[in-house]
């Protein structure tokens, strides 16, 4: 495991690098990056789509790519940081459905304003979050099978409570209650852009969060903290991290993202339908991890997730354009997560070897 | 620098393997281009966006009709799908991106589709709507619906039970959270004289449909009708009653050549067709209309109703041959 600590830029090894070779070669230092296989995959996805797909290349495409990149994205935000602090969420994709119905029928049944139900939903997303964390702290099980449960309870109880509070599998229409304007406004208007036209607002919600968590990443003793305790728990606890605080911490950031991608959903329609969510727990999973995090933990970066989201945007939305069979669609996400994975390991060998 | 041709080497394996993944998908654009460029005068390229869940021979009939009605026009048909709604709504932005001259869209979950529907209509492409919406498409400013109206074809099926005699049914939903599939449940129960009981299974798992009403048929033995909401569930509903040795008879929504085989044979009772295949000629060929002549198909205000229509031992003799060209 301590070798998964290597890569990263510590000023430390970075002199010591320095002394030894020194200087530090342009090439070297961005084959020791996470983002830098997903970047190539980046530009090569979108030269394939520039050249072959003619509506691509239009301005209001490139902004329902993003679009699509950053539903994605946000959640691979908080599941790349997860990653790196060494576990996984496969409830991710669930918990976003379950924060868009505790919303709604929040509101609607408590007669409550939207901003008031949000809040109820962020109360019940981060207890989720918390939860999963709990768990795996108390019982020390890998978080695949905790995570897993979680799963598949939420899935149950999406359907199960939603049928017995609203008689229907759909959550109430809650886009004529007081609030909802200004919910829509933070999280689902459309913000005009020079060239690319009306772009929504998740996409420039997504740039924040990612700039957001690459500080706290690189810049803060929590950073620290993540990549000390994705690499190895025991010798982080040793030197004082405090690894379940973090742990607990990092479910909760999961929570808080689901919430936001869920009030998203929920007031792009009014409404929210109680089966979905199912599989795009590893669409996230796939975004952090075709962005270079690695899923034994201690070696990812934010902003390779968002590559990768937006790769997967990309080719989902490009396949369309190009008016490929969209039966392909997972076939085609399915090669690039294996050849970004393929190209990410060959990098990090060609570092370690430096 | 030793290493460097290695890396190029890579990039280069890299690039061949993106280089073939274009090659060979461009071939079933060059193939569409071919029916008909959008740059030809007088071409319409029309976008057909549906809900399916990948793996239903339903939808294959859907696409059948539209396709064979594009084929009659010249018209090139971009097929899209996807079972979330809202990326379903984002599959409708990306065919007013695209420019298309006309937009086909299923409204199973209507809300979500809303904003996405007027964006279409502000962008000045018609919309029609088909297989679900029935309540909805009028307000959402879409000018033709085809289509079934479920709660119809659910009553008229829990009054086929009546008849039949049926004292207890098992209403089996393929797809939880999908609103017209609990409309024919909860329409079926209101009509039925008996009992009609609900279950949920994981339609994209045939095992688990099978086993699911494998166990529901032994734990309840009062059961004497199964209803499934698609052929292929039928198939494994079939599969299910023989694996639990109990003699209820089973009932379907939906028409495929394997449960039009098995009415001839006498193992299934009957079947409700909403005529997929009409549902997905009669959207390209109002889209057509409507560019071509500017014909309502409906008149704007009224749904064009494609089913139901019962197929039984009496008339299945017509429906068998094309259903053996998965026309129906």
């Amino acid at each position: 495991m301590a070798s998964t600590l290597a890569p990263r830029p510590a000023p430390a090894a970075t002199t010591e690098k320095e002394l030894r070779a020194g200087r530090r070669p342009l090439l070297n230092r961005l084959l020791s990056r996470p983002e830098l296989g997903s970047l190539i995959g980046a530009v090569a996805v979108f030269a394939v789509f520039f050249a072959l797909a003619p509506t691509f290349r239009q301005g209001d495409s490139f902004a329902t790519v993003l679009y699509a990149a950053s539903v994605v994205g946000i959640m691979a935000v908080g599941v790349a940081l997860l990653m790196i602090g060494g576990e996984f969420d496969l409830s991710a994709g669930v918990a976003v459905v379950t924060a868009a119905l505790t919303a709604g029928m929040a509101g609607y049944y408590l007669n409550l304003n939207v901003w008031a139900a949000a809040g109820i939903s962020l109360l019940v997303a981060l207890a989720i979050g918390f939860a999963n964390g709990a768990i795996l702290v108390r019982t020390k099980l890998p978080s695949f099978l905790v995570t897993l449960s979680m799963f598949l309870m939420l899935q149950g109880l999406n359907i199960a409570v939603t049928k017995l509070v609203t008689g229907s599998v759909s959550g109430p229409n809650i886009s004529d209650m007081d609030g909802y304007e200004s919910a829509r406004a933070v999280f689902a208007s459309s913000v005009p852009v020079p060239v690319l036209g009306g772009v929504r607002i998740t996409v420039i919600w997504w740039l924040v969060f990612v700039a957001a968590a690459t500080w706290v990443l690189m810049r803060t003793r929590v950073g620290n903290w993540i990549f000390a305790v994705g690499g190895n728990a025991e010798s982080a606890r040793a030197v004082g991290v405090p690894v379940t605080r973090v742990k607990i911490g990092l479910f909760m950031t999961v929570g808080f993202f689901a919430w936001f991608s869920g009030m998203h959903l929920l007031t792009a329609s009014g409404r929210q339908q109680s089966g979905e969510g199912v599989g795009m727990e590893l669409l996230y999973i796939m975004a952090a991890v075709v962005g270079g995090c690695l899923l034994t933990g201690g070696f990812g970066s934010v902003i390779g997730a968002a590559i990768g989201a937006f790769i997967y945007g990309m080719t989902t939305m490009g396949i369309v354009y190009a008016g490929w069979d969209n039966n392909w669609v997972m076939f085609f996400v399915g090669a690039m997560l294996l050849l970004a994975v393929v190209v990410n390991a060959w990098v990090r060998r060609q570092a370690s070897k430096r | 620098m030793n290493r460097t041709p290695k890396l190029s080497a890579y990039l280069a394996a890299a690039s061949v393997l993106a280089l073939a993944a274009a090659a060979c998908s461009s071939g079933g654009g060059a193939q569409q281009e071919d029916a008909g460029g959008n740059a030809e005068a007088g071409d319409l390229t029309i976008a057909m966006i549906t809900h399916e869940v990948p793996g239903d021979t339903f939808w294959d009939r859907i696409r059948a009709g539209a396709e064979d009605s594009a084929a009659n026009h010249g018209i090139t048909l971009d097929y899209n799908s996807d079972p979330s709604a809202s990326e379903q709504a984002t599959l409708v932005r990306t065919a007013i991106d695209k420019g298309v001259d006309g937009i086909a869209v299923t409204l199973a979950k209507p809300d979500e589709l809303k904003g996405a529907v007027q964006e279409a209509e502000d962008a000045g492409i018609p919309v029609v709507a088909f297989n679900s919406g029935i309540e909805e498409w009028q307000d959402m400013g879409v000018t033709e619906y085809f289509g079934t109206d479920e709660a119809l074809a659910g009553e008229a099926f829990g009054e086929r039970l009546n008849e039949a005699g049926a004292e207890k049914a098992l209403c089996v939903i393929q797809e939880q959270g999908h609103v017209a599939l609990e409309t024919r449940c909860s329409s079926l129960d209101e009509a039925f004289d008996g009992d009609s009981e609900t279950l949920y299974v994981d339609g994209s798992s045939m095992p688990d449909v099978k086993s699911s009403i494998t166990s529901k048929l032994q734990s309840d033995k009062d059961i004497d009708h199964v209803v499934t909401l698609g052929g292929p569930f039928a198939m494994a509903a079939l599969d299910a009653v023989s694996d639990a040795g109990s003699d209820a008879k089973v009932a379907t929504f939906d028409l495929n050549k394997e449960v039009v085989a098995s009415i001839e044979d006498g193992t299934i009772e009957w079947a409700v067709d909403q005529q997929p295949y009409l549902q997905g000629y009669m959207s390209v060929e109002g889209l057509w209309l409507l560019n071509a002549n500017g014909n309502d198909i409906g008149g704007g205000t009224e749904p064009v109703l494609t089913g139901p229509s019962f197929v039984d031992s009496d008339n299945v003799g017509q429906v068998a041959e094309f259903a053996e060209k998965g026309t129906r």
